[in-house]
């Protein structure tokens, strides 16, 4: 990585960290809420889609439901031993059978429909304007940015002990991933030792991040804010301690935090880092990397 | 339905039973066996359940308490990850696969197609006592090293370079002991089911339950062998520097993935069918009615057997498959739906036009087609990898899982402990403590597993030992319920004690006309030999 001049540090430096990256409370906060029966409100249009095709899931759900349960009622009433003291010896209806085969048939062929057109629209972007690389550790998340100087930097939980007041528990990180709003974004996915998912509830994503394999996604986050979420796959003592925070910024003030961030992280990369593991995520060819 | 008179002459003049405990130890009767298997499955029963109170209560409230209390396990979040572990290897393998397929299955297959006992008796001994090694190794492991805390699934790397130490090669090594266990006894049930039915009874008139274990069998023939293999790569990676799952050797810790799923997905069947087949019987017993659409009924299990086995990548929409590959395995798993929808629709038809009496065996089986079909719905949704997305490894997984197995395959369970009790022990259960026993558990169940659905979808995440403050609500709800269910199992034991110091007796058939299945034709409790001459069916 190449350092920034000295005096576009000293410009950087002076600026200081932009506020709403220094932990202070969001505009808008997207994490869950006491009571909460549904989903976090969306704010990619990925999650938009999965929201709206929910919605349909659960009416049809719901319908079916509430018709078993009312079969299962009228049976109750209409068929004991009291109301009807001669059982049938009906064993055969040969147009019921065939219709609870069929009607199941095309119920969900209905839901398949739907279903496929949000699988594929989720799967990849089509032109992503930027690549954000994401590396599960036990128990932390390392981010970088290959598109803007190889911006590299670890997200470690706050613990309980040095939480600020308006942050929250489990859930708050010392360095906030940072993206631009409105703005294609392709993530790869690959993890150090053992298997993590990185999962954003607003955005639908949540994709395992596979030591030696690279997943990749995609997240097109519509509304300034900071979203929360939590490592998805159990990864060992600290599963439940390596949450996800995300901070969406307008593209005028990426570009401000791209420019403090060189500056401040490559500050803070000591001479041994990045790790080679690291670096291999970030993109070096592995020949390039030392010890390996 | 036929009578034979039972034990007139017993061939070689003996109906006798070795005494002490070489009656246990060296036992070949498919009774006894089938009774351990129970005994073993309620004792197995109590500890996950524990286990799993012991989880509820540590999620009462936001931080870690409970765990503190356990520091002589190990370091808390460790002890956590031990036991979400332990209850789920616990429920699975000690408990709902001993009670449907070893104990009710070892009781009633032979009694039902009119046989004398299995077809391999000294195998069936073996099937036994293989478990009592494994669930030793297993309840061993949670005491070495800090535990095995991988998690049911042991998914690799985590369970070979994240987990260094004995634990986990004891949980495999206890999985490799029930694996066999199961194989041995699969091979038995498919050996006596094909050979061994009475006279006159063909494979299209052989009880439902029959059906689903010979289907079950199958299942766990085919579905066994994979899981054995995969765990042993685990074992040789963990101990003998192979690198199957070792991206760094050229490996893949998907591989792991695919493997276990390969056995896994076929596995919840396992723990399902049988259920699936105790119901048909007692739904058909107490509408005092034949079983609506019986063919239907038996080949839709086969149905489900066959497309259980190609639909296991939908437990890994979120590892990074292929988009396509993802499509195929949505494709799959939503057809699923359809054998499931006829046996459920076959289940009410059955009821329909009957004399339904409601004791307590009907109760279960009718809430267990109510809470499976919840379960089946949620099971629709997450189907789809687009929404699955979305809850995938979070708690509506683990409400969707529960209301499958833990309602479904748990309330199957003690549809069949009610049903066959007094035929196991010639004494009546008291039917007024059943009726509390099952509305308390039915209560418990959905107060514990339905707010799950909730906590999932605001985005709580499976296996975590402390959350953020806003899932407190609704964990604390489902803490509640769980203590329900602790409450509905203590009025189960005590009934349990009661049949047992009860004098009186129960008749051969105590259900009525409505039962018209072989085990009925024999006196209660079952004399230690039956059929010994073929009966006609």
């Amino acid at each position: 990585m190449r350092f920034p001049g000295k005096f576009v540090t000293v410009l950087a430096l002076a600026v200081g960290p932009p506020a709403w990256f220094a932990g202070g409370a969001p505009a808008l906060a997207q994490a869950p809420r006491p009571w909460q029966l549904g989903f976090q409100d969306a704010a990619t249009p990925v999650m938009e889609r999965i929201d709206e095709f929910h919605d349909l899931m659960l009416v049809i759900i719901t319908v079916i439901v509430v018709f078993v349960t009312g079969l299962l009622v009228y049976v109750v009433v209409r068929f004991n031993e009291k109301a009807n003291p001669v059982p049938s010896k009906t064993t055969h209806h040969t147009v019921l059978e065939v219709a609870w085969t069929v009607v199941p048939i095309m119920i969900l062929v209905l839901i398949a429909i739907p279903s496929f057109r949000l699988l594929y629209y989720m799967d990849k972007a089509k032109t992503p304007g930027m690549t954000l690389k994401v590396v599960g550790n036990q128990w932390y998340w390392s981010y970088v940015y290959p598109d803007h100087g190889k911006i590299a930097f670890d997200s470690l939980i706050i613990p309980d002990d040095q939480l600020k007041p308006g942050q929250l528990r489990l859930l708050e990180v010392d360095n906030r991933v940072v993206v631009p709003v409105d703005t294609d974004i392709r993530v790869l996915l690959t993890a150090n030792a053992v298997i993590h998912a990185w999962a954003v509830p607003a955005f639908g994503v949540k994709i395992d991040t596979v030591p030696g394999r690279m997943n990749e996604t995609w997240m097109r986050v519509t509304k300034p804010g900071v979203y929360y979420g939590q490592c998805s796959e159990l990864c060992g003592v600290n599963h439940g301690f390596m949450p996800i925070a995300v901070e969406a910024v307008s593209k005028a003030e990426f570009a401000k935090w791209v420019a403090w961030a060189k500056v401040k992280f490559a500050a803070q990369q000591a001479p041994d880092r990045p790790s080679p593991e690291l670096a291999l995520a970030a993109g070096a060819p592995p020949g390039a990397v030392p010890g390996r | 339905m036929s009578t034979t008179t039972e034990q007139a002459t017993p061939p070689n003049g003996a109906d006798h039973k070795p005494r002490g405990i070489g009656r246990w130890l060296f036992s070949t009767n498919h009774k006894d066996i089938g009774t351990m298997y129970l005994i073993f499955a309620v004792v197995f029963g109590l500890v996950g359940a524990l286990f799993s109170v012991l989880v509820r209560m540590e999620m009462a409230a936001p931080g870690i308490q409970v765990m503190n209390w356990l520091f002589f396990l190990g370091e808390p979040n460790q002890v956590f990850n031990v036991l979400i572990t332990g209850h789920g290897l616990i429920m699975v393998f000690f408990m709902v696969m001993p009670a449907l397929i070893g104990g009710f299955g070892n009781w009633f297959v032979p009694l039902m197609i009119g046989a004398p006992d299995m077809a391999f008796p000294r195998m069936n001994n073996i099937s036994f006592w293989l478990l009592i090694p494994s669930a030793l190794l297993l309840v061993g492991s949670i005491f070495v090293d800090g535990g095995p805390g991988v998690g049911w699934t042991v998914y690799a790397p985590l369970s070979t370079v994240g987990a260094p130490g004995a634990a986990v090669d004891m949980a495999i090594l206890s999985l490799h002991l029930a694996g066999a266990s199961s194989i041995l006894g699969a091979i038995n049930f498919i050996t006596t089911i094909f050979n061994m039915r009475a006279p006159g009874m063909t494979l299209h008139k052989m009880p439902l339950y029959v059906w689903s274990v010979l289907v079950t069998a199958f299942l766990i023939l085919l579905a066994m062998p994979v899981l054995a293999g995969a765990i042993t790569m685990l074992l040789t990676d963990r101990n003998f520097g192979t690198a199957f799952f070792d991206a760094a050797g050229g490996g893949d810790p998907v591989l792991y993935q695919h493997l276990f799923w390969f056995f896994g997905h076929p596995e919840v069947y396992i723990l399902i069918l049988p259920g699936f087949g105790i119901i048909s019987q007692v739904v058909s017993t107490f509408s005092r009615k034949p079983i609506f659409g019986y063919l239907g009924m038996a080949y839709a299990m086969v149905a489900i057997g066959f497309v259980g086995f190609i639909v296991w990548a939908h437990h890994m929409y979120a590892s990074g498959l292929d988009v396509d590959t993802r499509a195929y395995f949505v494709a799959g798993t939503l057809v699923i739906a359809v054998p499931t929808g006829i046996k459920i629709f076959s289940w009410i038809a059955t009821m329909w036009g009957g004399s339904i009496r409601f004791a307590t065996p009907m109760i279960f089986a009718m809430g267990m087609i109510f809470l499976f079909t919840l379960g089946g719905v949620t099971g629709v949704v997450i189907a789809n990898a687009g929404i699955d997305i979305a809850v995938h490894d979070t708690y509506y997984i683990v409400g969707h899982f529960h209301y499958t197995m833990s309602m479904g395959a748990l309330f199957g369970i003690f549809t069949g402990f009610y049903y066959w009790i007094p035929k196991m022990t010639g004494r009546p259960y008291s039917e007024l403590l059943g009726k509390i026993h099952f509305w308390l558990l039915f209560v418990g169940v959905n107060l514990t597993f339905f707010p799950m659905h909730f906590l999932g979808l605001a985005g709580m995440p499976r296996r975590i030992p402390d959350y953020p403050d806003a899932f407190a609500g609704w964990n604390m709800v489902s803490t509640l319920g769980s203590y329900i269910s602790v409450l509905g199992t203590a009025v189960f034991l005590v009934l349990i004690y009661k049949m047992f110091r009860s004098k009186e007796t129960v008749a051969a058939n105590p259900w009525g006309e409505g039962a018209t299945t072989l085990e009925w034709t024999v006196p209660s409790p079952a004399p230690f030999h039956t059929h010994q001459t073929p009966p006609r069916s």
